[in-house]
């Protein structure tokens, strides 16, 4: 139907799609609801090759339980700052890309991990890396006939997690995010950044640096380490002043929340 | 969920001439001449009638319009309604006959939850469904759960304490069941 009609709106689970629709933003003429197709609401764990491949029209909610949490533990942690509960019955992780806020709670943990998004169109299927799919703010390369049906997601050995600031614990947009996700026998750590500039962020200075400095075998940091990393992803950030907060305090906050992150990483001094 | 331009002349294409049937409350309700833009709160409320769910923010803020579709606490107004055929949809107006609240509505009544009552349907719906899969919740967890419910009035402590009277009253009832047994 993309296909033959390309006016038509895509919708998941409608939590951006239908807040644009009710104040009149948008006026679909056509349709493709995608969130109850069952081939995009299942998901499937490769054991031999490391990965999970995630439906796109998996829900927040579905991503906050085990056993999908135990797989990809950032990513059940992003899901649960996500709204409310009944915003995370509803919204989907092919949502979350297809929508491309720089604010997308699930989008830093897939930066992290080098997830890859799966997309098809009557012309055919390809895949890329997720670092190439979000282009910009609320831009990706998804084609008007095309949708986005999974989402294959590495799973690391080793600790990873999730923090936002906003001004309430739920039903907020963030105001700066960070996702580090550690791959231990690989030794290098994985740092990215949120709501800090256009789109997701990745911090190839500070994950050079963390992984220079830290012990792996001990989940040793130094104080010292891990403030500059803190430093070092904040300088990373390209925020700006808007309507929610100062592109100083953005600035400030990413790095508070990357040097958190890399301590619960790397608990000991 | 994409970012892709509709046809910027798109108001004079839409069409009312959307046809279905939804299944609320456990009987079925023919919807007619709908455009399929319509949200599920906008369908249960100005063509079915039934306006227990309020509409306040329509972007899921607010959590006035919850309703239970396929089991699952959603905000209506998130919903496209065409997209909800075919799913049992349980609304405020379904989940007692009137007159005979359920244990949830009575507490709130009792713990004087109540005040200009635009949100109390809504948490009505969030409060049950919170019950139904955790008995025993703790504050934080009755916290979180009810996070996507906004009260302007009562500052939420009665609210919190009509849930955890009921939580009391329930898991005394299935002790005295397991004794009886």
């Amino acid at each position: 139907m993309l296909a033959v009609a390309p006016g038509s709106m895509v919708l998941a689970g409608g939590t951006d799609a239908m807040v644009e629709v009710n104040a009149g933003h948008r006026r679909p003429v056509g349709v493709v609801a995608v969130n109850r197709v069952a081939e995009l609401r299942s998901w499937t764990y490769d054991v031999a090759a490391a990965t999970v491949r995630i439906g796109a029209a998996v829900t927040y909610a579905e991503l906050m339980e085990p056993p999908l949490a135990a797989l990809l533990p950032a990513l059940a942690e992003a899901s649960r700052t996500v709204g409310s509960p009944q915003i995370r019955h509803a919204g989907t992780l092919g949502g979350n890309l297809g929508t491309c806020s720089p604010a997308g709670d699930g989008l830093p943990v897939l930066a992290a991990l080098d997830a890859v998004v799966h997309l098809a169109s009557t012309r055919g299927e390809r895949s890329l890396p997720v670092a190439d799919f979000m282009v910009g703010v609320k831009r990706t390369a998804c084609a008007a006939d095309e949708l986005i049906t999974a989402i294959t997601v590495p799973v690391l050995d080793g600790w990873q997690g999730y923090s936002k600031v906003g001004v309430r614990n739920a039903m907020v947009i963030a105001l700066a995010t960070a996702c580090v996700a550690v791959d231990a026998p690989g030794r290098n750590i994985r740092l990215a950044i949120g709501s800090v500039g256009p789109t997701i962020i990745r911090c190839a200075e500070a994950e050079a640096f963390a992984a220079e400095q830290v012990d792996f075998t001990t989940r040793t940091a130094s104080a010292d380490v891990v403030a500059r990393f803190g430093e070092v992803a904040a300088a990373a950030s390209q925020p700006i002043d808007d309507h929610r907060a100062t592109a100083a305090y953005r600035r400030h906050a990413v790095g508070v929340l990357a040097g958190r992150l890399l301590r619960r990483a790397f608990p000991h001094e | 969920m994409s970012s892709r331009t509709e046809s910027s002349n798109a108001s004079a294409d839409v069409g009312l001439n959307e046809q279905y049937t939804l299944h609320v409350n456990g009987e079925f309700h023919d919807v007619m001449d709908a455009w399929v833009g319509e949200s599920l709160l906008y369908v249960l409320r100005e063509r079915l009638g039934l306006t227990g769910s309020k509409g306040a923010c329509e972007q899921g803020e607010c959590g006035s319009c919850s309703v239970m579709v396929d089991g699952q606490l959603v905000c209506s107004c998130l919903v496209m309604a065409a997209s909800a055929v075919g799913q049992p949809i349980v609304t405020i107006e379904g989940i007692a006959p009137v007159g005979v609240p359920t244990d949830v509505q009575q507490a709130f009544v009792d713990a004087g939850a109540v005040q200009c009552g635009f949100c109390t349907p809504g948490l009505i719906m969030a409060a049950h469904a919170l019950l139904e899969r955790t008995q025993e919740p703790s504050e934080f967890e009755i916290r979180e759960e009810l996070s996507g419910n906004v009260c302007r009035c009562t500052g939420y402590g009665r609210i919190i304490e009509a849930v955890q009277r009921v939580s009391i009253q329930r898991t005394a009832t299935s002790a005295s069941r397991e004794a009886d047994s």
